[in-house]
């Protein structure tokens, strides 16, 4: 009996302190290089340093006799056991051997493995592997390219074109069969301003701090492969590893253990943990591989890289008529898993926060002989923010209008939601100008414009930028996702009463083990500590599709409440019968069970949990235990939105750009954990930030990546951060029962825009117009010369 | 291979070692003390942070030789079994972590940080971590964690 049992606080929407913490802070997490399994072997990648050229000869003689060394396999051993890699989208790609077989196409493409006994060992003896090429012409502007200049990547791929030419928005059929430009020619020449700009979202490298590593264990007896990885998606690992290896599902276990942080480079499957599985099933030794991190530079997809030819179209009040955007993608050599969908991302999202009646995008992919781009984090929707609200901004500066007045006579108003938007996507929900107005407050905008005016009298140059950003998250339904865009939840209250739950979305920082345990412990009215989160284990975890797309809680925490829904449910109808009561009136609280209006007579939690696992006597039609699952898919994506502002100096001496302020307003729905959600938009804008000031993935015409260490790409420090001033709006989402929208990548797509509008504001005494990122002072420097000159 | 003798952790721990050896890996390889972590291989990101005779130092730089003799505090080490520092509790009360890699070569280099300057202004905080990347957090929450430390006695010296 539990009649004095303590009032447990409601905990969705608290800051509850991560669960995950504890062992992280100790040194206690358990990431794949600190695992070891007897017998395990080193895998080492020889990598080609050119960028394009033909293997002519591989000499593995002196690997070969190093002591310690296991094996060595050329691209052609490797394609005797691994067929070319499959990709994720329905677009014609050319084969991909995961070890290059007869042409290498850019540098740090995989040409030889070496199996060791340590990863010493297998260092040197790759390092001992001789190859020679015949060099081919390097392709590396993707505007050249696709002219065929200097020269072809893929045979089948004519002027290097990956996906050629794909038009999007009004007059387009949905099956792109009839295309009618009526609409979008008169926006054109109805218009009293025109803006046209060249843009460049540039290359970026995703850099997660932990490196990817892999460890596959075949087991011959068992006939099992266990493949453990620093992945976003165990589940999809699985199936493609059990796809490549001849296996059947049942007989692969992908486990993605503690995970260093993955932000879209970690969706892809792998050319390593392809390699790692078949050797490890060709040698019947466990093998692992971990990746340095200049390694890392050329080996693990970049992200961005799109070219925007932007035109807008608007009458002399502001209003906007129409909207063009030519986007030219630079995906480098390979289509990976999702290479090719996401600039189709940026088509979707073109228009932004804004009504603007005709639109017209057209997509070309391009290769060039870079490492392939994937995933990273905002994954063309930033590109998209980018692009259209520069054009906002440039357009603004032409009318002489303030960019948020500018702005809110465009937004798409809130009786509009749902609102069908040209590009074909559906807005779940949105009250843009509120988020505006709180944005314009919390910066004291007019105060802020001000202070800039003073500045810039006293011949300081200091710069404003507003952007406004809406985002798809919570993907998806499965029509717009290859893998399935469900998610999968388990919930059982175990015989103790502890609830166990497993969850799909397998995290890496997220902080999913305390957000699914707090929505839990609510439903079932037990304390937090009482629910325990499995995640990343296909062995655990039944079914699921992984992290990315801001879905987990939107998605992956639907399916968990629904699976509990099911699960209390069935509580309700033990504690009925124990309690000789209707189910309708059974009431769950504080960690009892009880009749309505007779708590005094409740049970515990535990009591009933007991119950229901040695029912005596079984309820009639029931069966025993407290277990159950669900598979959620949502009907449409969420479609989070919110307004960055930032102030910004330029040092008129050096060039160099300092930020000095910087205020999100971010509208995610309802929240589960607003520390978590802090976190995450704190994250999200350092990356996006990152991008605008210091990060940027520079190739040399030869193909090499110049910015290939941490030497020469710059992560941004704690010293390159003002402190970020957070607000938030709060628009629920119609789309699952927690209204909420996803937060993960939102940071990242406000705050380039945003910060590029402050610089160009700061050089407007110059005559600017537009500033392609990154700020790099030298570019800014010679502005200012000019400028003088 | 050569014989060394580091303490680790209060602890004298002797092992031979290739002369090529770092650090970094005989704590990890040798002593399955893996909560230092790899992050880098140009000595830039701080993941490996431990602390050398008291002092913070990047262990994928130092060799296992050039640490003979000296002792060694890692992440394992730096509170008592069974509590948590100052540090380690202040990032976890403000959520100075998210994917946790970076995080024990942070708060190495923190306690470094408070050791010489218990009391430091947010400014000196982000240059104190500046050695030290953190791809998750934009480093707020990391800031707001060293200053709870600091008002929680995480100045105190470790061993």
């Amino acid at each position: 009996m539990a009649t004095s049992a303590p009032v447990l606080p409601k905990l969705i929407g608290e800051r509850v302190k991560r669960r995950e913490d504890p062992r992280l802070i100790q040194g206690r997490g358990t990431y794949v290089d600190d695992l070891k399994v007897t017998g395990m072997r080193h895998i080492a990648f020889k990598r080609c340093d050119i960028a394009h050229g033909t293997i002519t000869k591989i000499d593995t003689s002196a690997a070969e006799k190093m002591d310690g060394v296991e094996a060595v396999f050329t691209g052609a051993d490797i394609a005797k056991i691994l067929a070319p890699m499959p990709i994720g989208t329905p677009f014609p790609s050319p084969p991909h051997h995961a070890v290059a077989v007869d042409v290498v196409r850019y540098a740090g493409e995989p040409v030889a493995v070496v199996v060791a006994s340590d990863r010493y060992t297998a260092r040197d003896a790759a390092d001992a592997i001789v190859v020679s090429y015949d060099p081919l012409p390097v392709v590396i502007d993707p505007e050249a390219a696709m002219e065929g200049k200097p020269g072809i990547i893929h045979k089948d791929f004519p002027n290097n074109l990956a996906v050629a030419l794909v038009p999007s928005g009004t007059g387009v059929a949905p099956d792109f069969s009839k295309i009618d430009n009526t609409a979008v020619d008169k926006a054109f020449a109805d218009a009293e301003v025109v803006i046209s700009q060249r843009m460049v979202n540039h290359r970026l490298v995703p850099n997660a701090m932990e490196p990817r590593g892999v460890l596959a264990h075949w087991e011959p007896g068992k006939e099992t492969m266990t493949i453990w990885s620093s992945t976003q998606n165990p589940h999809i690992l699985k199936t493609m590893i059990a796809a490549m290896n001849g296996l059947g599902q049942h007989q692969v276990r992908a486990i993605a253990p503690e995970v260093g942080g993955g932000f879209g480079a970690k969706i892809n499957i792998y050319a390593e943990e392809y390699v790692c599985s078949v050797v490890s099933k060709k040698l019947g030794m466990p093998i692992k591989w971990i990746e340095d991190r200049s390694e890392a530079f050329v080996a693990t997809t970049h992200g961005r890289d799109i070219i925007g030819y932007i035109d807008i179209a608007a009458r002399q009040d502001g209003k906007v008529l129409g909207l063009k955007m030519r986007l030219i993608a630079d995906i480098g050599a390979y289509n990976m898993l999702l290479t090719a969908a996401i600039p189709t991302l940026t088509m979707l999202m073109a228009n932004g926060t804004y009504d603007i009646p005709a639109i017209r995008t057209t997509l070309t992919e391009v290769f060039t002989n870079k490492t392939p781009t994937d995933a990273y984090r905002g994954a063309g929707r930033p590109e998209a923010t980018y692009f259209v609200e520069r054009a906002m901004d440039m357009l603004a500066r032409e009318l002489n209008m303030d960019p948020a007045e500018l702005r809110r006579k465009n937004f798409i108003k809130p009786n509009q939601f749902p609102y069908q938007t040209q590009m074909g996507a559906v807005y779940d929900s949105g009250d843009y100008e509120r988020a505006l107005d709180v944005a314009l407050k919390a910066a004291n905008w007019n105060g802020l414009k001000a202070e800039r005016d003073k500045a810039r009298k006293e011949g300081r140059l200091v710069g404003l930028g507003l952007a406004f950003y809406v985002e798809v998250c919570g993907l998806g339904p499965s029509s717009s996702l290859p893998t399935g865009g469900w998610e999968h939840g388990q919930v059982t209250v175990e015989r103790d009463g502890r609830i166990t739950a497993t969850t799909g979305a397998s995290p890496h920082g997220q902080g999913n083990e305390t957000t699914f345990a707090q929505m839990l412990a609510d439903q079932f009215s037990v304390p937090f500590e009482h629910v325990t989160i499995l995640h990343g284990d296909t062995g655990i975890v039944k079914q699921g599709i992984g992290t990315f797309g801001s879905r987990s809680q939107a998605v992956a925490g639907t399916a968990l409440h629904l699976a509990g829904t099911k699960v209390k449910k069935k509580m309700a109808q033990f504690a009925a019968a124990m309690l000789e009561a209707s189910e309708d009136d059974i009431v769950f609280e504080n960690g009892t069970i009880s009749v309505k209006g007779a708590p005094a007579k409740g049970k515990t939690f535990a009591e009933i949990a007991g119950y229901a696992y040695v029912p005596v006597p079984l309820p009639p039609g029931m069966e025993p235990g407290l277990s159950d699952e669900a598979f959620f898919e949502p009907a449409n994506n969420t479609y989070p939105f919110g307004c960055h502002i930032s102030m910004l100096e330029i040092d008129k001496e050096t060039g160099e750009p300092k930020l000095l302020k910087l205020v999100a307003v971010d509208d995610a729905g309802n929240l589960i954990n607003p520390l978590i959600v802090e976190g995450q938009i704190h994250g999200g804008l350092a990356q996006g930030i990152g991008q605008a000031m210091v990060e940027e993935a520079v190739y040399n015409e030869d193909g090499q990546l110049m910015t290939g260490s941490f030497m020469d790409y710059a992560i941004p420090r704690a010293t390159d951060f003002p402190r970020f001033e957070l607000s938030a709006t709060v628009t629920p989402t119609p789309c699952n029962p927690f209204g909420a929208k996803g937060v993960g990548e939102a940071g990242t797509l406000g705050s380039t825009p945003c910060i590029v509008s402050a610089a160009v504001d700061a050089l407007s005494p110059f005559g600017v117009k537009h500033i392609d990122m990154m700020l790099r002072p030298e570019k800014l420097w010679r502005i200012i010369q000019g400028g003088r000159a | 291979m050569i014989q060394v003798a580091i303490t680790v952790n209060g602890k004298v721990r002797k092992a031979h070692v290739e002369p090529r050896t770092l650090l970094v890996h005989f704590l990890r390889e040798h002593l399955n003390l893996t909560g230092t972590h790899v992050g880098c291989d140009t000595s830039q990101c701080g993941a490996c942070t431990v602390l050398i005779d008291g002092r913070s130092a990047k262990s994928c730089t130092i060799f296992a030789v050039q640490a003979d003799g000296s002792s060694v505090t890692t992440i394992e080490g730096l509170a008592p079994e069974g509590q948590l520092h100052p540090l380690q509790q202040g990032f976890w009360e403000e959520h100075g972590l998210q994917c946790g890699y970076c995080t024990p070569g942070m708060i190495m280099s923190a306690a470094n940080l408070l050791q010489d300057n218990p009391s430091p202004s947010e400014q000196q905080i982000r240059e104190g971590i500046a050695g030290n990347f953190c791809r998750c957090t934009g480093y707020q929450h990391i800031v707001n964690a060293i200053q709870h430390a600091a008002k929680h006695g995480g100045g105190k010296a470790v061993r």
